[in-house]
């Protein structure tokens, strides 16, 4: 079926905010996204991912490996000729099991040639892709720590059922969830880049809007997908190009000092949320096409990357947002 | 406040709207998702009975895996013809028609997962048979939310005559909603509180097919006030905000079960004058059901349906239902996994028979080569499960000047469970009634929503207190996990245990009740949050087997610091 186009998305600009500069830097550390049911969530972290500029990929790779890859895993991924493929993206489902995830046995060949054979699980799908969660905070805590500690790394070794593979993993995690129905734990809260926030559109002409186009889609979905797809294109090329910018653009001293004081003045602990900021600013400076990180990027972004880092007061009803709002309106005047 | 469907006797029995749901459904199951069909009646049987005559349903059962759902390799057919064979899975085999899965509140979270993506994937419509008895069951929401009808049978008085016709019709042929029903539709969702943008969808296409069954190439009026009733109202957080919000006739007589919808033109004749949704809200209206509209009525939230995730976990702790197997020695209280086991050895057997020396070919029978890396042992619910229950005393005499400390001190507690991924439940007690706010959760946002909603005042009904909370206990314990109680109360009982008023009969009763505590062996802990601590809040601690604080000027953060020192909350089971 056709994905949903992400251009034909309606509002929820700072979720296709915080996608897109994940999609520019993948260095940020996945985005997550908290909200109710049917807000378009998923819609959105699918049409990202067919909406990205292809990859070079090692051809017949089970991993997609890069060129880089390849020297550095040569038992996993051979000495294929690099082809253009499409950014994986993997929809983990809920319950899936941590064979499926890691990958196991590959039982098919064990059975056929009695050959003891490696099948890639869905961690070596997501490689240089995207790796999504609906309902992470539901998810089984030991598959919690297992992506967390891929996630980090980069790379999945596994050691079991008298295997013994190591590959490359390196992917952005895409989570969402509804706080209603049980908390994340903070420790993965934090190692999210940004997170954001969804609620459905109040507004009736957007509820409208939104009722037309997925009704034009649901009619049509080839045809819808080619009329949006000169939109589609020009966010791709803005992505494109948003990477190729990305390594020439430096946050200054001014930046980072900003950087500094929000992260001091909102509470935000720990060094981690100082950095995703200053790239997140980077990243949509690069984006945006800007020549130089400026305040204005920095205070865009703010709230995504630390709205989740916030040391948590329950007895503040205060929302995070708020916080930061406030205490850039404090800062920067 | 007549409306027109209200009047329309097709609809006075819920078994009439799901027979629209169903031709709806069968119009295109891949659009609507599915239904779910709560109550074990006869009208539920007919009604799938007839859907099964239009499209093909497979049943679901409930202890389905991975392989069978999604398909993949069948390992006993692959052992016995010696080569892998491949067998469809479940969603695959149902394509174009709908998965049928009883006792749905019992699905499993993993097999949900999957349906959940094939739903959103349009491989797989589902119908839901909701057999839950408990209001706190329900089938898991990620579901619920994706199919477009749910209707409740339970009171359905009908079951005779139920046929539906293979649909003839296609939605292809209603021409898209006008503005004019858009905005209308988008105003009912708005209007009762419905948030999500799925309904809308859901609402719109419902429209075009009713529209469709009536042979229409445009939406009607009735088409939309259908769309209504059969999407919308059953998904209502709150009464629209009008005049006299009267709850429809209940108990009307039961009408044919089927038949051709007419009479629609005189009432829309009469409704003419009213803009157009005013009509929609008032078809809303009339059919939020009865429970529904009682709870809306009373400003409590409908019927939150357990959230996938501790609803499931818990049902499947119930069961003892393994979470897997994993790799492992079957020693200290694990229990071996016999087919895991062999499933793990059986792939490695011709690799071994080599490695032993003799020919796989040659000797394709033999006994089954196992090593110690195969065993595997079965996994049951592995949390650090520990769940504290609070019971708070939110009487007069403690609720004067303290509540809002307990208060404070609860959601602490519970910022600080939710990082140890402990759960939290609380117990509140005052009149002569002691109620279950908060089921066992980790959910911050819930629990502090049952806390601010919590009155003060009355009387001091203690031993009801304690018997709920060590009812909680005792649910907790039988699913295998650990509960703690936190008892925050000044300890002057003066309701007995039958709720009738008078200190001595509530002093008896509630030493029975803390003996019952001791007796079960749970952990306890009481905090007297009084003023002027008395003997009593000590002799309850006595009686139980617990600890005791006295924390008369304490505020909220004290009482939590002074709790966790006495009872570390989230420390291993």
């Amino acid at each position: 079926m056709a994905r949903f186009p992400f251009s034909a998305i309606v509002g929820q600009d700072e979720m296709k905010q915080a996608l897109l500069i994940a999609a520019v830097d993948p260095s940020i550390g996945g985005v997550m996204v908290f909200g109710d049911r049917g807000t378009g969530k998923s819609t959105a972290a699918r049409a990202l991912a067919s909406l990205l500029p292809p990859i070079m990929a090692a051809d017949g790779c089970l991993y997609g490996c890069s060129a880089q890859d390849q020297v550095r895993y040569p038992d996993v991924c051979g000495t294929g000729k690099m082809v253009k493929r499409a950014v994986p993206f993997v929809d983990l489902p809920l319950g899936a099991t941590e064979d499926r995830v890691i990958g196991s046995l590959d039982l098919e060949r064990a059975l056929r040639s009695g050959e003891k054979a490696f099948e890639p699980g869905l961690l070596a799908k997501a490689h240089r892709g995207f790796l999504y969660i609906d309902e992470i905070n539901l998810l089984e805590d030991h598959l919690v720590d297992l992506l967390l500690d891929v996630a980090a790394s980069g790379e999945n070794v596994v050691e079991r059922e008298g295997l013994s593979v190591r590959h490359p993993a390196k992917f952005v995690l895409i989570g969402s969830g509804n706080p209603e129905e049980g908390e994340l734990r903070p420790q993965l809260l934090d190692r999210f880049g940004l997170s954001v926030e969804v609620r459905s559109p109040k507004d009736i002409e957007v509820r409208i809007q939104i009722m037309r186009l997925v009704a034009e889609n649901e009619r049509d979905p080839e045809g819808f997908v080619a009329r949006w797809a000169g939109e589609d294109d020009k966010i791709l090329k803005r992505v494109a190009k948003g990477k190729a910018r990305l390594t020439k653009l430096e946050a200054g001293d001014d930046v980072l000092r900003d950087a500094a004081e929000l992260c001091l003045a909102v509470g935000a602990d720990g060094l981690r949320g100082e950095l995703t900021l200053m790239r997140a600013a980077r990243a949509l400076a690069a984006l945006d096409g800007a020549k130089s990180v400026t305040r204005k990027h920095l205070t865009a972004i703010a709230p995504s990357a630390l709205r989740h880092r916030l040391r948590r007061d329950v007895l503040d009803e205060t929302g995070s947002t708020v916080r930061i709002t406030r205490a850039m309106g404090e800062l920067f005047g | 406040m007549n409306t027109p469907d209200a009047a329309d006797p097709l609809h006075a029995d819920p078994l009439g709207d799901a027979v629209l749901a169903a031709r709806l459904l069968a119009l295109s199951p891949r659009t609507f998702g599915g239904m779910s069909v709560r109550g074990g009646s006869p009208a539920r049987d007919a009604l799938v009975a007839a859907l099964g005559g239009v499209i093909a349903l497979r049943r679901l059962p409930g202890h389905v895996d991975d392989e069978r759902l999604l398909g993949g390799i069948d390992l006993a057919a692959s052992l016995s013809a010696g080569r892998p064979i491949r067998q469809r899975g479940l969603i695959e085999e149902a394509a174009g028609g709908a998965l049928l899965a009883g006792m749905a509140e019992r699905i499993d979270a993993t097999i949900a997962g999957r349906l959940v993506q094939a739903l959103d994937d349009g491989r797989a419509a589902l119908v839901l048979l909701d057999d839950a008895a408990d209001p706190d069951e329900a089938p898991p929401i990620s579901l619920t939310e994706r199919l477009a009808f749910a209707c409740d049978l339970t009171h359905s008085r009908e079951w005779r005559g139920v046929v539906l016709d293979a649909a003839k019709a296609t939605l292809g042929q209603v021409a898209p909603l006008d503005d004019d029903a858009l905005r209308a539709l988008a105003a009912t969702a708005a209007a009762l509180g419905v948030e999500s943008l799925r309904a809308l969808i859901f609402a719109g296409e419902a429209a075009r097919g009713l529209a469709a069954l009536e042979g229409r190439a445009r939406v009607g009026k009735a088409d939309l006030a259908g769309a209504v009733r059969l999407v919308l109202a059953p998904r209502a957080t709150r009464l629209p905000q009008q005049d006299d919000a009267a709850p429809p006739p209940e108990d009307q007589p039961p009408p044919p079960p089927d038949g051709e919808r007419d009479d629609q033109s005189d009432s829309e004749q009469q409704q003419q004058d009213l803009d157009l949704s005013d009509i929609l809200v008032e078809a809303a209206k009339a059919a939020i059901p009865a429970d529904l509209l009682a709870q809306l009525a009373q400003g409590k939230a409908p019927r939150r349906s357990s959230s996938s995730g501790t609803g499931h976990k818990r049902k499947a702790a119930t069961r003892g239902k393994p979470l897997g197997a994993r790799p492992g020695m079957p020693r200290g209280g694990a229990k071996l996994a016999l087919i895991d086991s062999l499933r793990a050895a059986v792939p490695w057997q011709a690799v071994r028979r080599k490695e032993a020396g003799r020919d796989a070919a040659s000797h394709p029978i033999g006994p089954i080569i196992m090593r110690k890396e195969d065993l595997r042992i079965r996994r049951f619910e592995e949390r650090a499960a520990r769940v504290t229950i609070f019971a708070v005393d939110a009487s007069g005499s403690a609720a004067a000047a303290r509540l809002a400390e307990a208060k404070g001190a609860v959601e602490l507690m519970l910022g600080q469970a939710y990082v140890t991924r402990s759960e939290v439940a609380l117990v509140a007690f005052r009149g002569t009634s002691a109620e279950l706010l908060l089921p066992p959760t980790r959910s911050l946002t819930r629990a502090r929503r049952a806390l601010a909603e919590l009155p003060g005042g009355g009387g001091t009904p203690l031993a009801l207190g304690l018997n709920a909370a060590r009812e909680v206990a005792e649910a907790v314990i039988a699913r295998g996990r650990s509960a703690a109680l936190v008892i925050l109360t000044d300890g002057r009982a003066n309701i007995a245990a039958d709720g009738s008023p008078g200190r001595p009969q509530a002093k008896l009763d509630t030493e029975a009740a803390a003996r019952a505590i001791m007796a079960r062996g749970i952990d306890s802990l009481v905090v007297d949050i009084s003023a002027r601590p008395g003997p009593e809040g000590a002799e309850l601690a006595r009686a139980m087997g617990g600890r005791f604080l006295a924390l008369p000027r304490a505020d909220a953060r004290m009482i939590q610091a002074a709790i966790n020192a006495v009872q570390p909350i989230g420390k291993a089971a």
